[in-house]
């Protein structure tokens, strides 16, 4: 079920990938993303803006001394500003995608008033005069005004605005499930909140700040991957610049042709210069953040993203990630001389009034396995005996029935107190059952012990593959509970995890982290209560629940809309994807260079060097085209490949060596090959048009 | 290209191999001041030597420190061997009377940063411009000294893989005294005795004048040749005692001698690649590394070997027979040594090129424009095949970090080498180095083939720079290129045809070469630095093996790309015109 809401809720809010509304606010931007003081921060695409506008002052000069061929520095002219266009673009595209999302949320933070108590008054205020501290009253239909921890009461809140999710969830006072966020609306029933955060400092706020890329910084990875492409243009800037000596001396020694002018070497420059990754680079990385929000998960940085793909060590929590929420019941185990009907009734009727999970389980599986149905509790005239903490048992007395179920232990006391006989059977059963990881439930009935219900954490579906996954890509998983080591090893070896950590307190968890961490491994976790906190600050990534307490938001780098412990597993996944993109496009970028210089270093000398004319292997039909035809190649790829850089390369959970042998041989052999027809058909149009 | 041909190369290489594993963990024992066999003897005079210059060799350094003693110590050395040039006249073991005359101010800065740098490009001829206690005291020491600093700085950058969370990354004096003791000195004196006995010339006395057959004056040179021609290979220098080098019978006398000095220059840099595995605990990625430098060797050498032999087309158009046969060697013979032949020639061009021994035994210039364009190409390559000592190995790591950092993303985790995390300061730090070489080579070669002198210029003699020249066309062009490439990545061997003992030459020959030496070596020592204070990140699956197959071919494609990304406009105008010409 889970699932599918998950999915239905990814097909909500996936965007189509060009949504006319952002495409049109990204075609203005990226002219307004023209001003070089914006672009000197990415210094390939800086490069080729001054070569632009060095061409453009040379090809005005050609046009006022009326020299011949201007259409041809023209034509370079204006495939240069394209070139610096598209990067423009795909950068605003990508952030366009965020700011979309930043005005739906804005709507949310329409001014609204708050009923803040005062004395036990109440007193109609603006939300936004509300200070730290300040505690208001929330009735049906009120917007919650501003982030806080519910103090009292008990409500169903509308939480759609931030997690997209339309059904309410509760929240209540004390426990795990009491903070509330600004912008929620109250459904039903009422609570008191003190509120947490001055405004502007706001969940919602800080969510927009980030959404919009306010805050954005270059990741450690970004910044070395531009140090990386900066250096390579250099390099490109020394090899197109001694050109020119080097032509004059083949032009002097040949005794023919020229030396090629400005406007070609800086079309060499420009096709040779990584332009791809540089400008998709920027684009890359708010996609990242863009596709982390998209699963309803808040990065607080990129930087954090970027870690969920360097993690080698997985946290997760058993309630509710590896196992469902509660345990169940999965078989009926009689003692000698009960039949399994016989302790399957009983025990149904023992449960019927137990609204626990595992009571509900136990009626349910009487009724699949043995047709028992669930009888109409009322007209049994039962007397039900809930459970206490004395006891440790519970059940019910009805026409000279007296059944009870509990612990084995309490069930051994109770019938031998009543005089009965307890089977030597039921507590071989019972240990069986622990030594397995389940957890025995033994069923008495009028001082006869009857047998023993097998309760069982069961597994989530698709656990085994998904850790399996985990581990070919080199990620170990250590599962987290409060369960004895018996029964935490045992569900560890159902679900396939590496590792577990029994009986944990908050500080084992932070213990572990810090041992991991200090043999060089990266360690991501979720958490949702105030006790996790500090392990959340400790980790790597640090997933916090949305339910969560507000110190475990704080505390970890991500904030998970949905509450949904699974989308760790996500996370890292759309890390590693982040990363692959980036090299993957700058393989590429590199690869692609090696056709260019085959297309544009013959047409070069030609005239110089007739026989170079032997390298131009993609027969090229003129000097003008073929570096025309380069030129425009690589202004082209750029756009061509902005959905890639906006979805991201498909992830495959497959280990390094395969990973990188796949992906070296599409991106570097194909980035080797692909310009080649590429350019041709490019110089092929060019003809056709009479443009070269 | 001869069966004979092909058996000499796949010789060389199995003694390369062969010799791989046992030196390698040789020098690892050395370096780390392990106990060896030869402690025994070469330990008290370890121990004296650090008595003497006051070192403890326990005293680590960090990489700051490591870089000055560096520096200062080849500073110390250059400075000396110029003053030992300049005042050569007034010492002694110069039978020959040669002065300072001889040796010009620019001449002598040119030497000094030449044998300082470990390249050995050499603008004038030795026999007759230096006294034999320069050759020995100067140019022999340096021989030694510039190889042990390599041989130092490599293993200081392995240090930096090896450990993690120190700040230091050992002691430059120690590593230099144990490689210099341990390692160059004994091999260099068991090399130089084998070379005599194939006929290599060791003497002090004044050159003999015979009489020819034709009845003409003739003076034949003489020297201390042995003991400078063992450590000029095994030290990957290169330079002669006699200007043709490895081509003269008096340092290369049999096609035995040949062999044995090819050896030589790949014997240490091949061992490195072993110990660098085994400093690193996991000799698989030394093998990676040897089977990268190995692949690019092959490609090297079966491409001049191929061009070589085939000559020509304008050869054969002028009927030379270019087909090998039992008389006659066939291909083309032009600057090549009747004794070694072709296939010995194109492998020796490759094999000093590969390190950077700049040795030569037959002449470059003389070689087919594709032929000849695998010398240059290795060079500009960065020397990482192999490469010389110490400098071929830690040339082949900043590539390796390159080619991970490039790559390694595509795995979807942030770039780690052996453990250790690629970040920014190691992606800055390796294209530094990338840009510094690029830089040297383009720069003053497109310089030097525009610029004219006015009459009464100090740099060179009126006209262009490229009257220097003794080929017009692409030719030249190559041999301009050929000159500072050779100087910019420390290799020394010469193409020919420019004369190069100009002032303009000298001196900026000799910047490319301080340039080429030390900017490649200070980013890596702060490289090392930094890769010594990180953790190590333990193997995963998730991790990129750098020990297999796919990622040799990795390597080697950043190698080749690289440089062909960063000269194929030079090169279209020089070698490749050529051909197609």
């Amino acid at each position: 079920m889970q699932q599918v809401a998950d999915a239905l809720k990814r097909g909500k809010r996936a965007r189509p990938l060009f949504d006319p509304p952002i495409v049109r606010r990204a075609l203005i931007d990226s002219f307004a993303k023209l001003n070089p003081r914006t672009l000197a921060k990415n210094p390939v695409m800086f490069v080729v803006e001054v070569g632009a506008a060095l061409t453009t002052v040379l090809l005005f000069q050609s046009i006022a001394a009326h020299r011949p061929g201007w259409g041809f520095d023209f034509q370079i002219t204006l495939w240069l500003w394209f070139t610096v266009l598209f990067a423009n673009f795909a950068e605003a595209m990508a952030e366009g995608r965020g700011k979309a999302q930043a005005d739906s949320l804005r709507k949310a933070k329409t001014e609204t008033f708050a009923k803040k108590l005062v004395n036990g008054k109440i007193e109609i205020v603006p939300a936004s005069s509300l200070r730290k501290g300040d505690i208001c009253l929330c009735e049906p239909n009120d917007l919650i005004p501003g982030d806080g921890e519910v103090i009292d009461g008990i409500a169903s809140v509308d939480e759609s605005v931030i997690t997209g999710e339309s059904a309410p969830v509760i929240r209540e006072s004390g426990g795990d499930r009491s903070a509330v966020t600004g912008g929620t609306k109250v459904l039903s029933d009422w609570i008191k909140i003190q509120i947490t955060s001055n405004p502007g400092e706001t969940f919602l706020d800080r969510m927009i700040a980030l959404v919009e890329g306010a805050q954005r910084q270059k990741t450690p990875n970004e910044i070395a991957l531009n140090i990386m492409i900066a250096g390579l243009t250099l390099i490109f800037l020394l090899a197109c610049v001694t050109l020119a000596p080097f032509a004059q001396y083949a032009v002097v020694s040949a005794g023919a042709g020229k030396v090629p002018g400005l406007v070609v070497l800086v079309a060499l420059l420009v096709c040779l210069i990584p332009t791809t990754i540089g400008g998709l680079l920027s684009a890359i990385g708010i996609a990242g953040m863009d596709r982390v929000m998209q699963h309803n998960v808040l990065a607080m940085s990129g930087k954090a993203v970027e870690a969920a793909g360097d993690v080698n060590t997985l946290l997760l929590d058993k309630t509710g990630t590896i196992t469902l929420g509660n345990r169940q019941a999965v078989a009926f185990l009689p003692a000698e001389g009960v039949t399994a009907e016989e302790l399957a009734d009983a025990a149904q009727f023992s449960s019927l009034a137990d609204e626990t999970p595992e009571g509900r389980s136990i009626v349910v599986l009487a009724k699949e396995k043995y047709g028992l149905r669930g009888r109409e509790i009322s007209a049994l005239e039962a007397e039900f005996i809930p459970f206490s903490a004395q006891t440790r048992m519970s059940g019910v007395n009805m026409h000279g029935r007296a059944i009870r179920k509990g612990a084995t232990e309490s069930i051994k006391r109770y019938v031998l107190q009543s005089g009965g006989v307890f089977s030597q059977a039921v507590s071989e059963i019972s240990d069986r059952i622990s030594r397995d990881g389940g957890t025995p439930l033994a069923v008495a009935e009028n001082g006869r012990a009857l047998g023993v219900i097998h309760l069982k954490d069961v597994v989530k579906g698709g656990m085994r593959q998904r850790f399996d996954q985990m581990r070919t890509m080199g990620i170990r998983t250590v599962m987290i509970t409060g369960d004895n080591p018996l029964t935490a090893a045992a569900i560890a070896r159902e679900a396939g995890v590496d590792d577990f950590l029994a009986q944990a307190t908050p500080r084992d968890k932070l213990d572990l982290i810090r041992r991991e961490q200090a043999s060089g491994r990266l360690v991501a976790m979720t958490g949702d209560g105030t006790n996790d906190a500090p392990a959340l600050a400790q980790a790597d990534v640090g997933v916090a629940m949305n339910t969560g307490t507000m110190a475990a938001k704080e505390a970890g780098n991500m904030v998970d809309l949905d509450s949904n412990p699974t989308k760790l597993i996500e996370v890292v996944a759309i890390g590693k994807q982040l990363l692959i993109t980036r090299g993957a496009l700058t393989t590429f970028s590199i690869a692609n260079d090696v056709a260019k210089y085959f297309a544009i270093i013959p047409a070069m000398f030609t005239i110089t060097y007739p026989p170079l004319a032997k390298l131009n292997i993609m027969r090229l039909h003129s000097p003008e085209s073929a570096i025309l035809a380069a030129v425009i190649f690589n202004a082209l790829i750029i756009i061509a490949l902005v959905p890639l850089a906006l979805r991201g390369v498909k992830y495959r959970p497959l280990s390094a060596g395969a990973l990188l042998r796949r992906n070296l041989l599409v991106y570097g052999l194909g980035g080797i090959i692909a310009p080649f027809p590429g350019i041709w058909v490019v110089d092929r149009v060019l003809g056709i048009l009479h443009l070269a | 290209m001869t069966s004979n041909g092909w058996f000499q190369i796949a010789f060389f290489f199995v003694l390369i191999v062969a010799s791989a594993k046992p030196l390698g963990s040789f020098i690892a024992n050395v370096i780390e001041g392990r106990k060896t066999f030869l402690s025994p003897i070469l330990g008290p005079l370890e121990r004296l030597v650090y008595k003497l210059c006051g070192i403890d060799p326990a005293q680590e350094q960090r990489w700051t420190q490591y870089t000055a003693a560096l520096l200062a110590f080849s500073a110390f050395s250059c400075i000396l061997l110029y003053a030992l040039q300049r005042l050569q006249g007034f010492l002694p073991f110069n039978p020959q009377h040669y002065g300072a005359g001889s040796v010009s101010p620019d001449l002598a800065f040119n030497t000094s940063a030449s044998f300082g740098t470990n390249t050995n490009w050499q603008s004038y001829t030795p026999e007759t411009t230096l006294s034999y206690l320069v050759q020995m005291a100067g140019l022999t020491v340096h021989n030694f000294l510039s190889a042990a600093a390599g041989l130092a700085i490599a293993i200081a950058l392995v240090r930096g893989f090896a450990r993690q969370s120190i700040k230091t990354i050992g002691n430059f004096w120690a590593d230099l005294t144990r490689s210099t003791l341990y390692i160059l000195m004994p091999m260099s004196l068991i090399a130089a005795i084998f070379l005599c006995s194939q006929g290599v010339i060791q003497n002090l006395h004044p050159y003999t004048v015979v009489t020819t057959l034709e009845g003409a004056k003739q003076i034949i040179a003489q020297g201390p040749v042995a003991s400078q021609e063992a450590v000029k290979m095994l030290g990957t220098n290169g330079g002669g005692f006699f200007n043709a080098n490895s081509a003269h019978p008096f340092e290369n006398p049999t096609p035995l001698s040949n062999m044995f000095e090819m050896f030589l220059i790949f014997l240490i840099p091949g061992a490195l690649t072993y110990t660098f595995g085994k400093m690193v605990r996991d000799t698989r990625q030394g093998w990676a590394m040897f089977a990268a430098m190995s692949l690019l060797w092959l490609a090297g050498v079966v491409t001049a070997y191929h061009y070589e032999q085939n000559g020509t087309p304008i050869l054969a158009r002028n009927g030379i027979a270019v087909q090998a046969s039992a008389t006659q060697p066939g291909g083309n013979m032009e600057g090549k040594e009747t004794r070694f032949g072709i296939a010995d020639s194109a492998l020796f061009a490759t094999v000093t090129t590969d390190a950077s021994c700049g040795a030569v035994n037959s002449m470059h210039d003389s070689f087919t424009p594709l032929g000849g364009l695998v010398p240059l190409f290795n060079i500009q390559l960065g020397e990482v095949v192999f490469g010389g000592v110490g400098a071929g190995l830690y040339g082949m790591l900043m590539f390796a970090i390159l080619a991970v950092f490039i790559a390694g993303l595509m795995v979807g985790r942030t770039p780690e080498y052996l453990g250790k995390k690629i970040e920014q300061k190691e992606v800055k730090m390796a294209m530094l180095s990338l840009l510094i070489l690029a830089a040297c080579i383009l720069l003053f070669a497109g310089a030097s083939s525009v610029i004219p002198f006015d009459k009464g210029s100090y740099w060179n003699p009126p006209g262009p720079a490229t009257a220097n020249l003794t080929n017009p066309g692409p030719h030249g062009f190559s041999e301009i290129l050929y000159a500072y490439t050779s100087g910019t990545g420390n290799n020394g061997s010469a193409f020919g045809g420019l004369n190069p003992n100009t002032p303009w030459y000298n001196l900026t020959i000799g910047v490319v070469m301080l340039f080429g030496r030390f900017f490649m070596i200070i980013p890596l020592l702060a490289v090392a630095g930094s890769l010594a204070d990180k953790k190590q990140v333990p193997v995963s699956a998730g991790t990129f093996p750098t020990h297999g197959p796919l990622f040799v071919a990795l390597l080697t494609g950043v190698v080749i790309v690289v440089g062909a990304l960063t000269y194929f406009p030079a090169l279209s105008l020089g070698p490749l015109i050529e051909h197609l010409l």
